[in-house]
């Protein structure tokens, strides 16, 4: 593969998947569902401070 | 009978292992006293000899703290309690981060009174600016900042995976090594070992050596999100994990390099010209993100909710913060080379992405500060709360300011001046410097089991100390950029430039002193947190005046009293 070949798939193809990656992951989090699933992991941290001892 | 066998041949195989561990670390003692001894170059003898000296140090410790006893008696090693989280590297780190944080801002101090008085360089090649500037942006980055982020992010895995540390003699060569590195990397400063790349002096050997560091750091780090008892992985895990590989991949590409001979320190980079110049800012700037914004963050998420004592404002808007980070921070390096031999495109996109990358990273600050929401008074009340909101203030003043100056118009006028310094220190010493300070405060007395710190009020000092020094650095900086730009672009009636280069250097000496000032007050600050630190670990609690008080009016506080009419 030429340089010329890799960047002209870079800003085709390789352009294409990225933001489509991207949008799919910034609409994941939007799904049906989600809040429950957010709320909890949110609120994980509190569960338990000992030291891992109870 | 049989039993007593047994533990025989468990304590001659214990042993056999011990001597042939010693005899390992021996044999590379003895190697790199041959790599010393071949050296073509001063500084490379040195480091052999340090390296050699490690060998020795880890020899004899290994030798002299064997449970022979226990071997002799064929007793096998208890494994670790599950049940309790591993500290010890994060106890070190963050003990590392105080030390290296006097000496990072000490150096820094030192190096502005430099520029203000040139005779501070003493004459000699070892104390120069030259080599004292990579010191200290290494020493406050890689070694402040690096420390602080391994602790927190062995502290943070292991609280939000509910889990022990997977693999803790590897933690433990993660932290030393990590040190081993450091040493290397500032001490070949200063005999002159530079590969002469921004935020990536270390040369090639010492590179090679960091990468094998991380690799570890990486297997540990995944190893513990794996072994995880909880379905989700908390956000922050997200942030660090980023951070361990993008700089992974980031620290190799921007090292790779041939070495003029294995026995000596010089290296030639395997890029040239633009693309080097190209492949260095594409390092550069990811290192101020990935390094110095991603894991920081990461300790926002988990440190800002634990002590507000609120889940973060809004979940989805921290997914959506990260992947957008993501993203949009790997292009944004050619903001770097404007008006530079990189072609124009290039430099283009490098701007419109900086200029995007504004949203997301307000984002991510609105979140932080939300979180207080409902608990504003905690501002008041807390200092350590009150540092964490004044980290997220820097953090969005300096996500606008970047974008602002990566704009060419602009950046033709910033760009060489005193406004980058001011710039880059509103980020480092107000975002990551406050950040972790309260983090700092945060960890020492739950690492250490005492009831709270030392000295609250001596947190509120440290806050104002640092805050007004930061004032002090970026308002100075600000002004002495913008003379400086302005002074070397104007031209006078005649067509020629009006102002000497000497000149703008002169103009600012009064702003380089009040910079010094303002690193002064800064270091000032963190000296009361070595010794809040220290008197903590000390069991010492200060008997104060607490930040609130409950307002009681034992007169008011009584129901009416029915008056009888007149």
């Amino acid at each position: 593969m030429t340089y010329d070949e890799v960047r002209h798939f870079a800003d085709s193809w390789g352009l294409i998947v990225m933001v489509a990656m991207f949008l799919l992951f910034i609409a994941w989090p939007f799904r049906k569902g989600a809040r429950r699933h957010h709320d909890e992991a949110a609120n994980m941290i509190f569960k338990e401070d000992d030291n891992g001892r109870s | 009978m049989r039993a007593a066998y047994g533990a025989a041949e468990r304590g001659f195989a214990m042993i056999d292992e011990l001597v042939f561990k010693a005899g390992g670390w021996l044999a590379l003692a003895l190697l790199a006293l041959v790599f010393a001894a071949l050296a073509v170059d001063t500084p490379f003898a040195v480091h052999m000899v340090i390296v050699a000296i490690t060998c020795l140090i880890l020899l004899w410790s290994l030798v002299s703290r064997a449970d022979y006893g226990a071997m002799a008696r064929g007793l096998l090693k208890m494994p670790p309690d599950e049940g309790v989280y591993d500290d010890d590297p994060v106890r070190w780190g963050v003990l590392a981060t105080v030390f290296w944080g006097v000496a990072g801002l000490a150096v820094g101090l030192y190096i502005a009174l430099q520029l203000a008085f040139p005779a501070l360089n003493l004459g000699l090649e070892y104390t120069s600016f030259g080599r004292l500037r990579p010191l200290h942006t290494s020493a406050v980055i890689f070694a402040f900042g690096g420390n602080a982020l391994i602790a927190t992010s062995f502290y943070v895995v292991q609280r939000t995976c509910r889990a022990r540390l997977a693999f803790p003699a590897a933690a433990r060569f993660v932290f030393w090594g990590y040190q081993l590195f450091l040493v290397l990397a500032a001490t070949g400063y200063v005999m002159g070992v530079t590969a002469a790349r921004e935020y990536a002096e270390p040369e090639w050997y010492v590179d090679l050596w960091l990468t094998i560091v991380w690799v570890v750091y990486f297997v540990v780090f995944v190893g513990t999100i794996v072994k995880r008892r909880e379905p989700h992985i908390y956000v922050a895990n997200w942030f660090y994990l980023s951070f361990i590989v993008t700089i992974a991949m980031l620290h190799i590409v921007n090292n790779l390099a041939v070495p003029a001979t294995i026995f000596g320190s010089k290296s030639y980079s395997a890029f040239a010209g633009v693309q080097d110049a190209l492949t260095q800012w594409w390092y550069g700037h990811n290192a101020v993100a990935f390094f110095l914004t991603v894991p920081f963050l990461a300790m926002m998420y988990y440190f800002v909710p634990k002590q507000a004592e609120r889940p973060i404002y809004s979940y989805r808007l921290s997914i959506i913060h990260f992947w957008s980070l993501i993203f949009l921070y790997i292009w944004a390096g050619p903001h770097h080379l404007h008006y530079t031999a990189l072609p124009d495109w290039a430099q283009t996109l490098g701007m419109v992405f900086s200029v995007v990358l504004w949203m997301p990273s307000w984002g991510g600050m609105i979140n932080g500060l939300m979180t207080l929401n409902g608990a504003w008074d905690k501002i008041r009340t807390d200092p350590i709360i009150r540092m964490m909101v004044v980290a997220l203030a820097f953090y969005g003043m300096a996500t606008f300011e970047g974008p602002m100056l990566s704009v060419k118009a602009f950046n033709s006028l910033s760009h060489y001046t005193e406004w980058t310094i001011a710039h880059v220190h509103a980020g480092a010493l107000g975002w990551n410097g406050m950040i972790t300070f309260a983090a700092v405060y945060y960890l020492v007395p739950r690492l250490w089991g005492r009831p709270r710190l030392y000295s609250l009020r001596m947190v509120n000092w440290h806050f104002w100390l640092a805050t007004l020094g930061i004032v002090f650095y970026a308002a100075s900086m600000w002004v002495a950029g913008i003379m400086q730009g302005l002074m070397w672009r104007e031209y006078g009636a005649d067509g020629y430039l009006v102002y000497s280069f000497a000149e703008s250097v002169a103009a600012m000496h009064p702003m380089y002193l009040i910079r010094a000032a303002g690193g002064a007050m800064y270091l000032a600050g963190f000296l009361l947190l070595v010794f809040n630190v220290w008197a903590t670990l000390a069991g010492k609690v200060r008997e104060e005046k607490p930040m609130t008080e409950t307002p009681y009016n034992a007169a008011a506080d009584r129901p009416l009293a029915p008056v009888p009419a007149e």
